[in-house]
């Protein structure tokens, strides 16, 4: 297997966590890493260095958006506001909170929270994935993180009181 | 230094959560913590924020990787092999005359006919390409009570893994294949020379059965042929005797198991 393979593969778990918290289906998700590393594959022969996996989150994030482009086309019946089954704190019920959370987010803020916080991608690694200027990182990490403290506390407004 | 002494910017509070903070800036963030209880309030929500996405998708990374995210099994799809091996064996069947290839209505013995063809070729490539896997020949090894019941939900028919012992053949295990019409079943046998003879069996249509069909690529070779609703190919090295008495082993393993069942 070649250096480059062997890297792919190795980035494989990253890519598939990424991919369910920006897809939230299972399915869909590996379908996208699928599709990624066929891409990658393909274009094996072009990547001569260079950070491999931020490469291959700026291929799945072109793909996602090709998916969300292809979904947008179609209607769908998109249910955003799904209530949290009552009495299920700890993880189950705030882990549902955050994935409606990033849901309601605009999706290239959603992409760069998740580069950030869940990939650990430095800022300028996450501004070369995006293609966008470092400023622009900024202001979107700031704009998803203002949105989604407001959509967590405001759904239980005195829970996270601070002393 | 006035490092220490600058007024600390909402970008430093992100950096700060982030774990991107220089050091130098360090003192003075925590410092306006300390003393700015709304900002503190708005890191606390940060923190927390990024800990619920880890805790929520983290664990998604130490799931077992899905067969179908195997990159030896992309790289096969990404060289687009497959289909078109497949699309030249149709091709090469409708040119040769086949009857019923013309139009949609092509009888049940053509189309098990293009099958095995396919599958020949498919077989091949596929044979080619695990055979010489050293670490990950197979999915599933022989001695795994799963394997053969596993292939069998997956292929949709009972998959059969015969003793070879007679040939010198000693079964490995097998794996799972994308197929031209369903998944496919691949079963690995290793000779006492570290040869390797595969079987790859896949649906056909359910009625009508084909001749045995042998056909020759470089070192390895393959016979295959359709019975019982079942296409199966024999590969191995190309040595037509000893792949012929494989494949009659392989034959009579499924025909005693359907008579039994009769």
């Amino acid at each position: 297997m070649s250096a480059v393979r062997r890297g792919l593969e190795s980035v494989i778990p990253a890519l598939r966590r990424f991919a369910r918290a920006l897809a939230r289906d299972g399915e869909t998700a590996d379908d996208l890493v699928q599709d990624t590393l066929v891409r990658a594959l393909r274009a094996e022969h072009l990547f001569h260095g260079g950070d491999l996996r931020s490469w291959l989150f700026t291929i799945l994030l072109n793909l996602d958006r090709n998916r969300r482009r292809g979904l947008a086309r179609r209607p769908v019946l998109a249910v955003i506001e799904d209530v949290d089954p009552a009495g299920e704190p700890g993880t189950d019920g705030s882990g549902r909170d955050i994935a409606r959370g990033l849901a309601l987010l605009p999706s290239e803020q959603r992409e760069l929270l998740l580069l950030v916080t869940l990939e650990g991608l430095s800022y300028r690694e996450a501004a070369e994935v995006q293609g966008v200027p470092i400023g622009t990182v900024m202001s979107r990490l700031s704009r998803a993180r203002s949105t989604l403290r407001g959509h967590l506390e405001g759904k239980r407004p005195q829970l996270r009181q601070v002393k | 230094m006035s490092n220490h002494d600058a007024r600390v910017t909402e970008d430093e509070l992100h950096a700060y959560v982030d774990g991107a903070l220089p050091a130098d800036r360090l003192a003075a963030v925590e410092a306006l913590l300390a003393a700015d209880p709304e900002a503190a309030s708005r890191v606390a929500a940060w923190r927390a924020q990024a800990a619920a996405i880890r805790a929520r998708y983290g664990p998604v990374a130490d799931e077992p990787v899905p067969e179908r995210l195997s990159i030896e099994r992309i790289a096969l799809r990404a060289s687009g092999h497959w289909r078109k091996l497949i699309r030249a064996a149709v091709i090469g069947f409708a040119i040769g005359g086949a009857a019923g290839w013309f139009g949609h209505e092509y009888s049940n013995f053509g189309r098990n006919e293009q099958i095995a063809r396919a599958i020949a070729d498919a077989a091949i490539e596929a044979h080619r390409l695990y055979i010489n896997e050293v670490r990950h020949p197979i999915e599933v090894r022989a001695d795994e009570a799963h394997l053969l019941p596993w292939l069998s939900r997956r292929v949709g028919s009972t998959v059969r893994a015969p003793d070879l012992t007679a040939e010198g053949l000693k079964l490995m295990g097998g794996r799972l294949l994308t197929g031209p019409r369903s998944p496919t079943a691949l079963i690995m046998y290793e000779g006492a020379a570290g040869e390797r003879v595969t079987i790859t069996c896949t649906r056909a249509a359910r009625e009508g059965s084909t001749a045995f069909y042998w056909q020759a690529a470089g070192e390895v070779g393959a016979l295959a042929w359709v019975e019982g609703g079942l296409a199966f190919v024999v590969a191995g090295p190309a040595q037509r005797e000893r792949l012929d008495r494989v494949a009659r082993r392989v034959y009579e393993a499924y025909e005693v198991a359907a008579r039994d069942r009769n």
